[in-house]
């Protein structure tokens, strides 16, 4: 099978630009991912676009060239990158195209996201009723966890409080402040148990990357990285998912845990041989979720990785090295592509102040949203 | 006043008097036995869609809650203005070991609400139109004692 390198990875900051369209934001993380690839536009010939409030992100041609390039839009909720990734990827092994851009963007306004429950398959009386709301069934979700696996709201404030951190030695992160556990803990009740200091919110950004046939990898990277597996899976029966009026009382696993086990099959990887992560951390609870359905850890293990700060940048198993969500808040459509640009250059020793020492090896990348789809992406050295 | 479910064929219409006891309406799949709620077209677990109505059990244990102490927007159409909103509880039923429905969580202070509680189905009404007809929905309750 065709080797898929990532020769360049570009970003626009996450957070909050007032005179800046998406397409804009979408255009100029494009432009930095060329750039960081050594390529002009015209090098590209297939470009995979990724946005929620953009139904176009073709248009950003506009602003690169009017190439005549074949450009796909994609949209699959808060999996919508790994959705992306995963076209772009699948061009090249199917050695249909040499050179591809996936690029992400998305322009939120403030405040949880709302939708209209039919176009997510729900009955009108589930929104009338109050209970078409994402904050809620994750603390309903980890409230659960938390019960069967010995887990504490310190933990909770840990991981939100680690995020803030990483965020801080970020410069494109949009929450850049630390704060202590006990100011995250302490902070207003959301959805019990999550506080307001635990939760990502939406804002604005971009990502892209570009992506080249193996063999022409080191033309244009010193450093090429490898992408080793991308899988997206939506949920099966019985799985405990956002927006569900009812689920069946046998419950299986979590479209995540599908996705990373599909992932490290096709990647040849064991959960073990990860030295990195970025995981959906939407709400500190997901983070710690998601640790254990990824395959990261055992259920329960939590509690003790944290207290013993092994996710922390120096600790063993580095998750949400540049903040996560968390920090970066959630423009949908880049935010997978963010995870994959700091996977690079954490596995390319170019990450400044946040880099991992004993430059790590292997990176996992993880995408969870409504209702009930998950995208895991591995990549090497 | 008069009165109407939030939606036909959810739950027992109207509200029996006690000691009957409101159920929720799911439906079942004639192949293979999974049960749904709110009744589905087709089943999720096989993809047939030969269902069948099914009442549901009327009590069951808490699986899990939380608290929501913001007021949501639209297309919430509760009655609550920001200034009277109080946090209300919600949580997933395990109705029988069969199915587990969501639903708000009415006579508790969840402080006091544990794992595995008894819940029972109640019907309570939830907002009034513009053109005055009070809309009931379905909930849960803590369970009264057996025969009460």
């Amino acid at each position: 099978m065709t080797d898929v390198a990532i020769v360049g990875v570009g970003i626009y900051p996450f957070g909050r630009h007032k005179d800046v369209t998406a397409l804009e934001m979408g255009a100029a993380a494009a432009r930095a991912a060329l750039a960081d690839a050594g390529m002009r536009w015209p090098d590209i010939s297939y470009a995979v676009g990724g946005s929620f409030e953009v139904d176009i992100p073709d248009a950003m041609v506009a602003y690169l060239g009017l190439t005549g390039i074949d450009f796909t839009n994609v949209y699959n909720g808060c999996a919508t990158a790994g959705a992306a990734l995963s076209l772009g990827v699948q061009a090249i092994r199917s050695g249909r195209h040499d050179r591809v851009l996936v690029v992400g963007l998305d322009k939120h306004p403030a405040g949880a996201f709302t939708a209209d429950p039919a176009g997510y398959g729900c009955p009108a009386w589930y929104g009338e009723m109050g209970l078409f709301l994402t904050p809620k069934f994750f603390g309903m979700k980890i409230n659960r966890y938390m019960h069967d696996h010995g887990i504490g709201s310190q933990t909770l404030g840990r991981v939100a409080a680690k995020n803030y951190a990483n965020g801080s030695l970020n410069p494109n992160a949009f929450r850049r402040t630390p704060l202590t556990v006990e100011q995250i803990v302490g902070s207003r009740m959301v959805n019990y148990p999550l506080t307001q200091y635990m939760f990502c919110s939406p804002d604005e950004g971009a990502a892209a990357v570009v992506l080249c046939r193996g063999e022409d990898a080191r033309n244009h990277s010193p450093r090429p990285v490898w992408i080793r597996s991308v899988e997206v899976r939506t949920r099966r029966y019985g799985a405990f998912e956002v927006h569900s009026p009812s689920v069946p009382a046998d419950r299986v696993p979590a479209p995540t845990a599908d996705a990373a086990r599909a992932a490290f099959e096709a990647a040849g990887v064991a959960p073990g041989d990860v030295d990195i992560a970025q995981l959906q951390d939407t709400d500190a609870g997901a983070e710690i979720i998601h640790m254990a359905e990824v395959g990261l850890c055992a259920d329960g293990d939590q509690e003790r990785m944290l207290a013993g700060e092994e996710t922390s940048i120096g600790g063993r198993l580095p998750i949400n090295t540049d903040g996560g969500l968390i920090a970066n808040g959630e423009p949908i459509g880049a935010s997978g592509l963010r995870q994959i640009h700091e996977l690079t250059l954490q596995l390319q020793g170019r990450a400044g102040g946040r880099q991992v020492p004993r430059r790590p090896r292997t990176g996992l990348a993880h995408l969870y949203g409504a209702p009930g789809i998950s995208s895991v992406t591995i990549v090497s050295t | 006043m008069p009165s109407r479910p939030i939606s036909e064929g959810l739950f027992t219409w109207p509200v029996p008097a006690p000691p009957a006891r409101p159920v929720l309406y799911g439906a079942r799949c004639a192949p293979c036995g999974a049960v749904t709620f709110p009744p589905a077209p087709g089943c999720p677990r096989c993809g047939e869609d030969r269902m069948g109505p099914v009442e549901l059990p009327a009590r069951g244990t808490l699986y899990t809650w939380t608290t929501q102490e913001f007021l949501p927007k639209l297309p919430y159409l509760g009655p609550e203005t920001p200034e009277t909103f109080e946090p209300w509880a919600v949580g997933y039923v395990d109705l029988d070991g069969q199915l587990r429905v969501e639903g708000r969580l009415y006579d508790v202070d969840p402080e006091d609400l544990r794992f595995g509680m008894e819940f029972e189905v109640v019907v309570r009404p939830f907002r009034t139109t513009e053109d005055g007809i009070e809309v009931h929905t379905f909930g849960f309750a803590p369970s009264s004692p057996a025969g009460s």
